[in-house]
């Protein structure tokens, strides 16, 4: 469950949200949050997070260390 | 002799041998390429006095980070590419297109240049072409592109009949791309350093390849950097146009400090109004050079170098009411398409008349204008001078330079007038509609001539003929003839002016 945006950082510019492969990325307020029930670290999808990926502002796309890491299923 | 005679571009278009759209007139341009460049203010040099563009910032997301842009950065006081105050959906850009053709019927064409990249939000792109083909079907369709993503969304611009394309391209060489680009996304990946460049630049120039096989106008931007693409550039110029390129508009880096980007950070200089220049002159030969660019928001709207998307706001939009006239628009352009005709072509050869001679003095004019390739601007009240390059063989329009209102609020301040004459400061002479006491002293003082006895008329004209009568006084000994010096390009943000 682990990317978050930080949304001071974030210039709403939408990268992530076309290219997060768990449609759990979404605009709230001008810029956008990751739903981390719906977070796998795109494991199982792509070799990096799409979403750091893509930002174009660095330290944007963070892993949320308040919560616990995504475990893929066996 | 010819005025500003056009060059031959040397590239195939429709199988015919084609000139180039930067010229004044029709020149020998194929029937086709001439209906598609005569309206579109950025493709001919000559179209931009008259007809307006406007882009509608639906594409905020990048696919590549460049060194001379700030995605942080949005300021609505801030003129210059990558830059917008809102961001909109394709319905409500649909609407604004709608909005403004209604009220600007010289509205001819609608371009997607961002805030980010046009084919990085392809769907956003694509779906706001298609609304507006579909209400406006006149509006001609524009695309600006990094090139990135270009290969893959060649047949649905063929499809929508997006007939003008823009690619920006700084580099062949991806060991000069390393030092433009810090990193591209492609393929689910970021790419960095040579790796990038590499795949970049073979993914632009076979975009470019593709749409010339379409027949689909491209025109291609190069931002000019000193001391990492200069020299460089003339490479490029050579490999766009023997893949087709119909236009090439190299630019000058803007990189202040305040604008955070990785160049302005790092004190990357902006080229001089010299270098830029003398870079335009080596690569135009075969192909010609776009020298009006404005370097415009990715929410411009209105004639070039005349922003007014502060009237067409998102929140001045939902409550404006639409009345889309396609017979008033097409009557308001039939009548710029009979004065161009009437008035333009014979000043024209009037020029080719006065023109001819021996002297090789050639000097730089800036004109106050408020378009329509007259002189009818006041000089406190001009956003931007056009530069011309006046010789015996003719006028020929070189550059824009950007400047604030002297007469902000009615009074100029003296910090004003000095940065305009800085702007302007390797031209001879300013020709103006109108100037106040002041500015024509120091104007004088700095070795610039204003010059207001042609007051609302021809550029063109009114150059060769004040340019006659200063070789005779050079001839007569009464002044003497010197290189002026260096133009500043204004990398400070212009102000919005609504």
């Amino acid at each position: 469950m682990p990317f978050k945006i930080i949304s001071s950082q974030c210039t709403g510019c939408s990268a992530c949200e076309t290219e997060c492969p768990n449609v759990a990325i979404f605009e709230k307020g001008g810029t956008f949050v990751i739903d981390p029930k719906k977070c796998t670290e795109c494991i199982g999808h792509f070799e990096e997070p799409q979403c750091v990926a893509v930002c174009p502002v660095d330290k944007t796309c963070v892993i949320d260390t308040s919560l616990p890491r995504y475990q893929p299923p066996a | 002799m010819l005025a500003a005679e056009p060059k031959s571009c040397g590239i195939s278009v429709g199988g015919s041998k084609a000139r180039c759209g930067a010229h004044s007139g029709q020149g020998d341009l194929p029937p086709a390429i001439w209906d598609k460049v005569k309206k579109h203010p950025c493709y001919s040099v000559e179209a931009h006095h008259h007809y307006a563009r406007m882009h509608v910032a639906v594409a905020p997301a990048c696919n590549m980070q460049c060194n001379y842009c700030n995605r942080k950065y949005d300021c609505a006081n801030e003129s210059r590419p990558g830059v917008t105050s809102e961001k909109l959906t394709p319905e409500q850009a649909a609407k604004k297109v709608l909005a403004v053709a209604s009220r600007i019927p010289q509205m001819t064409v609608l371009g997607i240049a961002g805030p980010g990249d046009p084919l990085a939000n392809p769907d956003k792109t694509f779906r706001t072409f298609e609304l507006v083909a579909k209400a406006a079907p006149d509006i001609k369709l524009c695309l600006s592109t990094n090139g990135l993503a270009l290969p893959d969304h060649v047949d649905t611009i063929a499809r929508l009949n997006i007939e003008h394309v823009t690619i920006t391209i700084n580099m062949i060489d991806p060991e000069i791309g390393a030092r433009i680009y810090p990193w591209i996304f492609y393929n689910h990946k970021r790419y960095s350093g040579l790796e990038a460049a590499k795949i970049l630049t073979r993914r632009q120039l076979s975009g470019l390849e593709m749409l010339s096989a379409r027949g689909i106008l491209c025109k291609v931007n190069s931002v000019m950097i000193p001391g990492i693409n200069e020299r460089h550039l003339v490479e490029v110029n050579k490999a766009v146009k023997s893949r087709g390129a119909f236009l090439h508009n190299i630019m000058p880096l803007i990189a202040a400090p305040e604008h955070g980007t990785m160049f302005g950070l790092k004190g990357q200089r902006a080229p001089r109004t010299s270098e830029l220049k003398a870079l335009q002159d080596a690569c135009e030969g075969e192909m010609n050079m776009m020298r009006h660019c404005c370097q415009c928001r990715a929410d411009a709207v209105g004639l070039l170098g005349e922003d007014r998307s502060a009237e067409f706001t998102k929140e001045k939009i939902v409550t404006m009411t639409v009345n889309y006239d396609p017979e008033a628009r097409k009557a308001t352009q039939a009548g710029i398409e009979a004065e161009r005709r009437a008035r333009i072509m014979p000043r024209q050869e009037e020029v080719q008349e006065h023109a001819g001679g021996t002297s090789d003095i050639k000097v730089l004019i800036a004109v106050a204008t408020k378009g329509a390739g007259l002189i009818n601007e006041h000089f406190g009240h001009a956003n931007e001078f056009q530069v011309y390059e006046v010789s015996q063989s003719g006028a020929k329009f070189v550059g824009h330079r950007r400047v604030d209102h002297y007469c902000q609020g009615g009074h100029g301040a003296p910090d004003d007038l000095a940065a305009i004459i800085r702007s302007i400061n390797d031209c001879h002479a300013v020709f103006v509609a109108r100037i106040g006491g002041r500015p024509t002293s120091e104007l004088h003082k700095d070795g610039i001539e204003p010059v207001d006895k042609y007051a609302h008329e021809f550029i063109e004209t009114s150059a060769i003929a004040w340019f006659s009568s200063y070789l005779e006084k050079v001839k007569s000994g009464e002044i003497q003839h010197v290189d002026r010096g260096d133009g500043a390009i204004r990398q400070d943000p212009m102000m919005s002016v609504a």
